[in-house]
């Protein structure tokens, strides 16, 4: 089955990223699709590669990069959400003057849109958060 | 349809507005601070015991593990892991997250 | 769950936006809003339900110039032009919190618990935030 999650907290202060996390690695490992991993809301901080948690944590940025790369998920943080946030990446902190960028590996960045379209390909659509 | 609850209901009223959606044949799942309403003896323990005759609750196991009331579960509440919440959403449309 | 139906080159579901929350305390309802407004342009069959502090968004007289966000009510009265206009507003909800039909700034259908349950039931997406 495919499946499209939305993660609408960010990490550590709510346990929605960890479930939403969870999830979708029970269902990889079920060998159902994930169509796509949108984040949304706070969620977007799921996305930003400053984090550096005590090393006896879980490293929940760290941990969605490493299952976007194991399993080539599409992940993408909200462009309005983000920009709202402070997660940028190279091309938007570029067009918007800034300094630097946030991004973490296997985060993309793109529009509401996609999750639009993440509800209308997959077959569910799950929702975590607050 | 599967309903998923994250709040304990002495916090908010997600499970009990959820209950009251609920119909006859849906599942109802407990996770995160969720779990709290998977509990006997409390003064909401009564409305999950209620709309057990119609709807299935589940809690997340690891989720009532983590707060330490494995032996406080209300009979009747399934436990399941996480591949047993991807099976139940695979088996029930559409989900919907009482946040 | 509705039967899924083709329209010109793509699929047609049935999109319900939840919202639960009351405006300004949080952000949900305004990037809720904006999830139904960008979603809109897909041309899918979108219904909105307000039930619980939901239906605290669609009050009249909403005035943030002293907690200096911007209001966003205003919207919910464009939705039309997007086509979105079934907006589902729940009874009880409406009756716990001292409000009338009269109280809201948009033409709504008000349901019953009863109605709003079976309406949840038969979409394919549900987006809550």
């Amino acid at each position: 089955m495919k499946f499209s999650i939305l993660v609408n907290e960010g990490p550590y202060t709510h346990q929605a990223a960890d479930t939403a996390y969870q999830f979708t690695r029970a269902a990889l490992e079920k060998g159902h699709e994930i169509f796509r991993v949108f984040f949304y809301h706070d969620g977007v901080h799921n996305g930003t590669r400053l984090t550096v948690p005590p090393q006896d944590e879980r490293n929940i940025v760290k941990r969605w990069s490493e299952l976007a790369e194991k399993y080539a998920l599409d992940m993408v943080v909200c462009i309005a959400a983000a920009q709202r946030r402070g997660v940028m990446d190279a091309n938007e902190a570029k067009r918007h003057g800034l300094g630097a960028d946030n991004i973490a590996p296997g985060f993309r960045i793109s529009g509401l849109g996609q999750l639009i379209e993440a509800g209308v390909q997959a077959d569910r659509l799950v929702t975590f958060g607050d | 349809m599967l309903h998923t609850v994250n709040k304990s209901p002495f916090e908010r009223n997600a499970l009990e507005s959820c209950l009251k959606h609920a119909r006859k044949g849906d599942a109802v799942l407990l996770i995160e601070d969720g779990v709290y309403g998977a509990m006997k003896g409390t003064a909401f323990t009564p409305k999950v015991a209620a709309a057990l005759r119609d709807v299935a609750v589940y809690a997340l196991q690891p989720d009532i593990e983590a707060r330490g009331i494995q032996n406080r579960v209300l009979d009747g509440v399934k436990l399941v892991d996480y591949g047993g919440f991807v099976d139940l959403a695979t088996q029930h449309n559409p989900v919907q997250s009482w946040l | 769950m509705a039967e899924e139906t083709m329209q010109e080159g793509g699929v047609r579901k049935k999109f319900m936006y939840v919202n639960r929350k009351a405006p300004y305390g949080t952000i949900y309802a305004l990037e809720s809003l904006e999830v139904v407004l960008i979603g809109a342009a897909f041309e899918q069959d979108v219904s909105l339900a307000f039930l619980d502090d939901g239906v605290y968004e669609l009050t009249m007289g909403q005035n943030t110039k002293g907690v200096e966000m911007k209001n966003f009510s205003p919207t919910y009265r464009a939705l039309e032009d997007y086509d979105v206009s079934k907006l589902y507003v729940e009874k009880e909800s409406l009756a716990v919190r001292g409000l009338a039909e009269a109280d809201l700034m948009v033409p709504v259908q008000v349901v019953d618990a009863a109605e709003m349950a079976r309406l949840m039931a038969e979409q394919d997406v549900v987006m809550s935030f």
